[in-house]
């Protein structure tokens, strides 16, 4: 079975998606916002390795494995990291990026 | 048809994921990035991926969405923190981003490769679980759970109040 | 003449679409009439018994009257989101209906007045089949969390949002529980589809009703029924609703159209929960006794016997049981039936491996 025409253009859009998912993390200044553009390119990776997965040869469905493990450990991330924003926004009382910068250098 | 509904689709998620970047209120891009992950959820069911379609939904819209507005909530979060940042950090990161698309996107094109006709794609659930367990991917699975242990745990410690 | 297969298959699922929406709004009305007054015979009172003989004509007096009321839109609120969160509850709850099977498999009678392609068609009354049916259903019910929490934030009210907060709480925790339950009606069945499940019971016991899933997977059959009424926010768990509670909990705002929206909500998810519990558990359309037929309207009468049980029993909890307190709920949703649900999978999945021969199709 053939696979699909458009498997080359779901490459094009989880690099679009991905693409996105960069820019927002460089212009938000809302960590929450970050870290929902981080989502956004984790699934951009997702789409890639689906779209590669279904114009693999043999039909193995490794691509799709991977997907699940991401998923997986997005949701652990996600879970973590929100609960260092909860700690930050308890601490400093502002979700500013910029207000956390005490590492820099 | 599926062409169709793939390109409705993958507007839907891009002109979402838009919105995703540039609304100044955090909780309206929550709501597009809900939006963004359950037209991706239709595109992996179109690409021949009926449980990771779902499991995006269950997973990805279901839960994972629904923990970012309750912080967003309780947090009481307004959309006047989030001002563009200013001057030329803006351009550098829009560059930055632009740069990083182009060269994965030559990549691409320009590697030599043939995508094969996949014989006889079948993506069902019972195969999914055959790979899954798998010795080729058990021992993953079984540290997954440990990871997803290990982050409930770690979740809690961070944000519970000082007793 | 006769259309391509697959502008027939088309017609029949808009034809599906139609009849089991239309019903479904039908039986809203219905059941809210039906609800008020065995709860009212079940308190000592007759209930609505003016409008129409019996009182039959009262959802149409509510409709009516709801139309009529004022739609209040507080100044501060969120106007978008307001709107939009009650058709996204409605919308949610018909989704979930795109899977379920509402009867068994029939033949279409041979009428003159049927188009040639539809005169005696085996068919059944399903939008929709696809592999991982239940996992559509899962997903559904994710999803339906957001427009409770939608329409308790938008209202811009603190007690809109903490109802609304509340309940989106209960509601993810016990679907859990909910999704848990089902697991081991697949591990027997071998497929997520709902129909191979229905027919599955029926091959069990030689057709008695010690096949049905109630029996086989009683424990999950328990948290699957006590799950169900706390996702469908119904007594002993209906802290969304929350009258004299929290105001009125998430829909404290809302008046007229959108709070009958909500309504229709919670109600059609109510007919939904009962359709899955009678189809995955209580042998849907099968009868218990062998040797009467399943088949066609017989079939569909003992189905609907089923559903009707299942809806009684949600109306007698409400007149029966009070509230229980929003830490009890947490306690019960994550310490008693989410550990119950993975034990009795695991005792499944044990049974299956060590006994394949009781268990013919599951240890395929």
């Amino acid at each position: 079975m053939e696979h699909p025409t458009f498997v080359s253009h779901a490459l094009l859009l989880s690099l679009v998606l991905f693409g996105l998912g960069v820019l927002g993390v460089f212009l938000r200044r809302n960590v929450i916002t970050v870290l929902m553009c981080i989502e956004l390119m984790l699934n951009g990776v997702n789409l890639a390795f689906v779209a590669f997965n279904r114009a693999a040869p043999g039909g193995s469905l490794d691509g799709q494995v991977l997907v699940f493990f991401v998923m997986v450990v997005a949701a652990a991330e996600a879970a973590v990291g929100l609960a260092i924003v909860i700690a930050l926004h308890r601490h400093r009382d502002t979700l500013d990026v910029d207000a956390f910068s005490l590492m820099r250098g | 048809m599926d062409a169709i509904l793939f390109y409705v689709f993958a507007a839907i998620a891009v002109a979402s994921a838009l919105v995703v970047i540039a609304q100044r209120n955090p909780i309206y891009s929550a709501f597009a990035l809900i939006v963004t992950l359950c037209s991706m959820s239709v595109i992996f069911a179109l690409l021949g991926s009926p449980f990771i379609a779902v499991l995006q939904v269950i997973v990805y819209a279901g839960a994972i969405m629904v923990l970012f507005l309750f912080v967003l909530m309780l947090l009481n979060v307004k959309s006047e923190e989030d001002r563009p940042a200013p001057g030329t950090r803006t351009l550098r990161g829009v560059a930055l981003a632009l740069v990083t698309l182009l060269v994965l996107q030559a990549g691409t094109v320009l590697a030599r490769w043939q995508p094969l006709p996949a014989a006889d794609f079948d993506a069902s659930t019972r195969r999914m679980a055959e790979v899954l367990f798998s010795p080729h991917f058990l021992y993953v699975f079984e540290a997954t759970s440990i990871l997803i242990l290990a982050a409930l745990v770690g979740a809690i410690a961070l944000a519970r109040k000082e007793p | 003449m006769s259309p391509s297969p697959a502008v027939q298959e088309l017609i029949l699922a808009v034809v599906w679409i139609a009849v089991v929406v239309g019903g479904l709004l039908g039986m809203f009305a219905v059941m809210t009439w039906v609800e008020r007054r065995t709860l009212a015979f079940m308190q000592f009172r007759l209930g609505p018994n003016r409008t129409g003989p019996l009182g039959i004509l009262q959802p149409i007096a509510d409709g009516i009257k709801l139309f009529f009321k004022e739609e209040a839109l507080p100044a501060a609120a969120n106007k978008w989101a307001f709107i939009a969160a009650p058709g996204l509850a409605v919308a949610t709850a018909l989704l979930a209906v795109g899977v379920l099977p509402y009867g068994p498999p029939f033949r279409f009678p041979a009428w003159g007045w049927l188009p040639s392609f539809l005169r005696d068609r085996p068919a059944q009354i399903q939008i929709a089949t696809i592999d991982v049916g239940l996992l559509y259903i899962f997903a559904i019910t994710a999803l339906g969390v957001y427009g409770v929490v939608i329409a308790g934030w938008a209202a811009n009210n603190k007690y809109s949002l903490i109802g609304g907060l509340r309940s989106s709480a209960q509601l993810f925790s016990y679907e859990l529980a909910l999704g848990l339950s089902w697991v081991g009606v697949i591990m027997l069945a071998g497929s997520f589809q709902i129909t191979d499940i229905v027919n599955d019971q029926g091959r069990r016991a030689g057709g008695w009703f010690l096949g049905w899933n109630a029996v086989w997977q009683f424990p999950a059959f328990l948290v699957y029924f006590l799950a169900a009424t706390a996702e469908v926010a119904r007594i002993p768990f209906d802290l969304p609703e929350g009258e004299a509670e929290l105001v009125a909990g998430f829909h404290t705002e809302y008046s007229s159209m959108r709070f009958a929206l909500i309504q229709m909500a919670e109600y059609i998810n109510m007919i939904t929960v009962a359709v899955l519990g009678t189809n995955l558990f209580l042998g849907g359309w099968h009868a218990g006794i062998p040797g009467l037929p399943s088949e066609g309207l017989l079939g569909f009468v003992w189905w609907g016997v089923k559903v009707f049980a299942v809806l009684f029993v949600f109306i007698w909890l409400r007149g029966t049981l009070p509230r229980v307190r929003y830490d009890q709920l947490m306690h019960f949703g994550w310490k008693v039936l989410l550990p119950v649900a993975a034990v009795w999978i695991l005792v499944t999945a044990a049974a299956v491996a060590f006994f394949p021969g009781a268990f013919p199709v599951a240890s395929r």
